[in-house]
């Protein structure tokens, strides 16, 4: 069991690897470009994950380290490894399950793509990077492995890069995750600065010992959390998320549903026992504040990804938040159901796309039930499961951070009471938009007739995923108790560890042990379950009335709520507001050091050329005129002087004798 | 009067004057030659002074008939050098003979 557990997880992280290599260098040789080795090699992944899985529950946290290098006089050494935990090999399984079966929907999706073969291949890349991220037990790898995730993205968003949007979006996920980025690498070099470690184990015991803490605590937590808002598009650096929507579909699916988006609700689980009151402050009402305001923008969108876009960034709220107000597990749990619902629902609005031949915009759509039936049933499980409707995952995960709110906000009292009503206020309108969304596509009577008659239900290679998926949305996988999981396998095996900083007080927040944490937690379960079932019972029906039974006029509503509902369907303005503060600012100052550069240096340069050519003139004038002229006026005088004295040299011996007659009597007369 | 060394010297001077003049201002290749033959003989007159007034035996009459001997080769020497020349150029003028110049 040792070696499962030793080698098995490496052979996991490099199997996409080799799918990658295999398909980017070998794909155009292979039958079919190789997406069958792909696809197998995806679910053989799975199944090992599965076994590596139950050998961990059978003996285990399991962690395995080397030596990865040392630096200077070998103080400096950096180690890789990695980490068998209930985080890890959970998250292993649900990478892999929805690599597989985004793999499988893709093989029809992307059907006769020019560049089907890349797909295959950057999709391997992409899951390699993000099971390596899982996998590690070492800060410095995850950011290693979490840059990767962020190249991989950017050629999964950008793939149909041939038109304009496609490269934009991948270019505003690149760079907003940048920012994001900035921070975790702050916060690592703060870790490594004070504690001189990277591995996790070391971190915490490392501030277990008192090492690092206070103010600088605080701010390294909120420093990796900022990595967090960038990868789970958390506001204020949201908006990149539903652009990224210009990539395939099962991308979207895959990445901006269920991995790659988690992976900063992942790194905030890891290092939760470690956050500081504050910074569990920070992080909380940072994911309140991400969940409410997309929300409230899910409700305008037309387009069918946008709405799950935003969707998928306030559930990515709900989670950080959960973090935030203690409840680890709970954050994690709907992490993994989130990311199966959320898949399904992606791959059915996928199906949806494919079905009406690249149709997004839903008030094209409408009776689509009628023709796609397994769609509509597969769509409307996952939707269940979104908004919280008994006997689905959803229902179990989303009632416990609810919970949890509410035993956080009793705990604190005060202004924590924000929390709770955010909490169930979203809980209410994701009910409400999703089934605005159902009805408005799948519902009522076809609004575009040319398009529904060319409607058909996708193919077996895609609807197959979409019903495992949907299967997977249900309560039973999870608990075998339809309104409660605590009894289930995935609570029962995660439980929020301890914070290091129990009993520590922040300016608003207060960290209590688990004891007490669970028993306000279990006061809070049954009041939040019947809340939340009675918002989310309020929200369907308000979708319905509005937009099945038309009991109300919506185009009336919306004329009278005009300014609400604008500022709804243009996203809070966020885009304008970051094109008119951070990009023109940032272009002001590209300006202005354009201008420095075109007349201040360029200038400087101009300048001492023209300098250096007035020298060289002057210097030539002078080498012409002053040292030509010395030359020339020597060899002038020499040829004066030859003039003369060539008279002299007749060659006339008796002209000399003569001179030497005339010079001795000269000399005579001298030297007398 | 008595005749003393001055007279002699004086005698040698003109005549070694005259032999320079001949020497210089004569353009005849054999002119030139006999104003030599004058420069050497007012040089034997010297040496044939000093050593009868300077107590010094026969050596001046002794280099004196070298100097005769020396003169007669040199003569010999000389015309036939000027003989060559009259049948180069058909002139014993000198100044004619400067096709080394140019």
């Amino acid at each position: 069991m040792d070696y499962t557990l030793k080698y098995l997880p490496l052979v996991i992280l490099l199997v996409p690897m080799f799918s990658f290599l295999l398909l980017a260098f070998f794909g155009n040789k292979l039958p079919r470009k190789g997406d069958f080795i792909a696809v197998s090699l995806l679910f053989i992944n799975l199944a090992l994950s599965l076994i590596v899985f139950f050998a961990f529950a059978q003996t285990g946290k399991y962690s395995y380290t080397v030596d990865w290098f040392n630096l200077g006089k070998g103080n400096l050494n950096f180690t890789a490894g990695f980490v068998i935990d209930e985080l890890s090999s959970i998250m292993l399984i649900v990478v892999n399950a929805i690599s597989a079966f985004v793999h499988l929907f893709s093989v029809k999706y992307m059907e006769g793509d020019a560049k089907y073969k890349k797909y295959f291949s950057y999709l391997g890349l992409f899951t390699f990077s993000m099971l390596g991220l899982v996998l590690t037990n070492n800060v410095l790898l995850m950011y290693v492995f979490w840059e990767l995730v962020g190249v991989s993205s950017y050629l999964l968003i950008g793939f149909w890069y041939e038109k304009p949007a496609p490269q934009e979006a991948a270019k505003k996920a690149f760079i907003v995750n940048r920012v994001g980025d900035v921070g975790f690498f702050l916060g690592i070099m703060i870790i490594f600065l004070t504690l001189g470690t990277f591995t996790f184990t070391d971190i915490f015991a490392g501030i277990e010992a008192g090492k690092l803490q206070g103010g600088l605590l605080t701010a390294a937590g909120i420093l990796l959390f900022c990595g967090a808002i960038g990868k789970s598009a958390q506001f204020p650096l949201h908006v990149w998320l539903p652009d990224a929507m210009e990539g395939p579909t099962p991308v979207s699916a895959l990445i901006h549903a269920a991995t790659m988006v988690a992976a900063g609700v992942y790194l905030t689980a890891r290092i939760f026992v470690m956050l500081s009151a504050d910074a569990l402050t920070f992080v909380t009402f940072i994911g309140a504040i991400t969940a409410f305001i997309s929300a409230t923008i899910a409700i305008t969108q037309n387009d069918i990804k946008k709405v799950l876009a935003y969707s998928t960034i306030s559930q990515l709220g709900y989670m950080i938040m959960a973090i935030g107000v203690g409840a680890m597990s709970f954050g994690m749990f709907h992490l993994v159901t989130h990311a199966f619902f959320k898949a399904c629902l992606f791959l059915t609005a996928g199906s949806v796309i494919f079905g009406m031949h690249h149709v997004q915009d839903i008030r094209e759509m409408g009776g689509l039930r009628k023709k796609m039936p397994i769609t509509y049933w597969t769509f409307l499980i996952a939707t269940f499961a979104l908004c919280g409707v008994p006997f689905t995952s959803g229902f179990l995960s989303k009632d416990s951070i609810l919970a949890a709110t509410m035993a956080f906000a009793n705990i604190n009292g005060g202004i924590t009471y924000i929390i709770p009503i955010i909490g169930f206020s979203v809980a209410g309108m994701t009910a409400f938009y999703m089934f605005r969304l159902l009805i408005i596509a799948f519902l009522g009577e076809p609004r575009n007739k040319e398009k529904y008659d060319h409607c058909h239900e996708s193919p077996i290679q895609m609807t197959l995923p979409l019903i495992i998926l949907a299967a997977l949305s249900t309560f039973v996988v999870f608990s075998f108790n339809p309104i409660g999981a605590d009894s289930g396998w995935i609570m029962q095996m995660m439980k929020t560890p301890e914070s290091l900083l129990t009993g520590t007080k922040g300016m608003i927040y207060h960290i209590v042990d688990r004891a007490e944490y669970t028993e306000m937690l279990h006061h809070a379960h049954y009041p939040a379950m019947f809340l939340s079932l009675a918002i989310a019972g309020l929200g369907i029906l308000l979708a319905y009335v509005f937009y099945h039974w038309k009991k109300v006029d919506v185009e009336k509503l919306t004329e009278k709520i005009k300014p609400l509902y604008n500022f709804s369907l243009n996203k809070w303005y966020f885009d304008e507001l970051y094109d008119a503060t951070v990009i023109s600012f940032t272009m002001a100052i590209s300006r202005l050091s354009a201008w420095v550069d075109n007349k201040i240096v360029d200038g400087v340069v101009n300048g001492s050329a023209t300098v250096t050519r007035w020298t060289s003139f002057g210097s030539g004038k002078f080498d012409n005129v002053v040292v030509d002229g010395l030359v020339n006026f020597t060899g002038g005088l020499v040829g004066f002087f030859g003039l003369i004295f060539r008279k002299f040299q007749t060659g006339k011996i008796q002209t000399y004798i003569m001179f030497l007659v005339f010079g001795i009597i000269v000399l005579y007369f001298m030297f007398r | 009067m008595e005749i003393g060394l001055h007279h002699y010297l004086i005698v040698s001077a003109i005549l070694f004057g005259l032999g320079l003049f001949a020497l210089i201002s004569r353009r005849n290749a054999i002119l030139i030659l006999m104003g030599i033959e004058l420069i050497l003989n007012a040089a034997n007159i010297n040496l044939v002074a000093f050593s009868h007034f300077g107590g010094l035996g026969v050596d001046g009459q002794l280099i004196t008939i070298f100097v005769i001997i020396l003169a007669v080769a040199e003569a010999a020497i000389a015309l036939a050098i000027v003989l060559n020349l009259y049948n180069h150029f058909s002139t014993v003028n000198v100044d004619e003979a400067n096709t080394m110049k140019d």
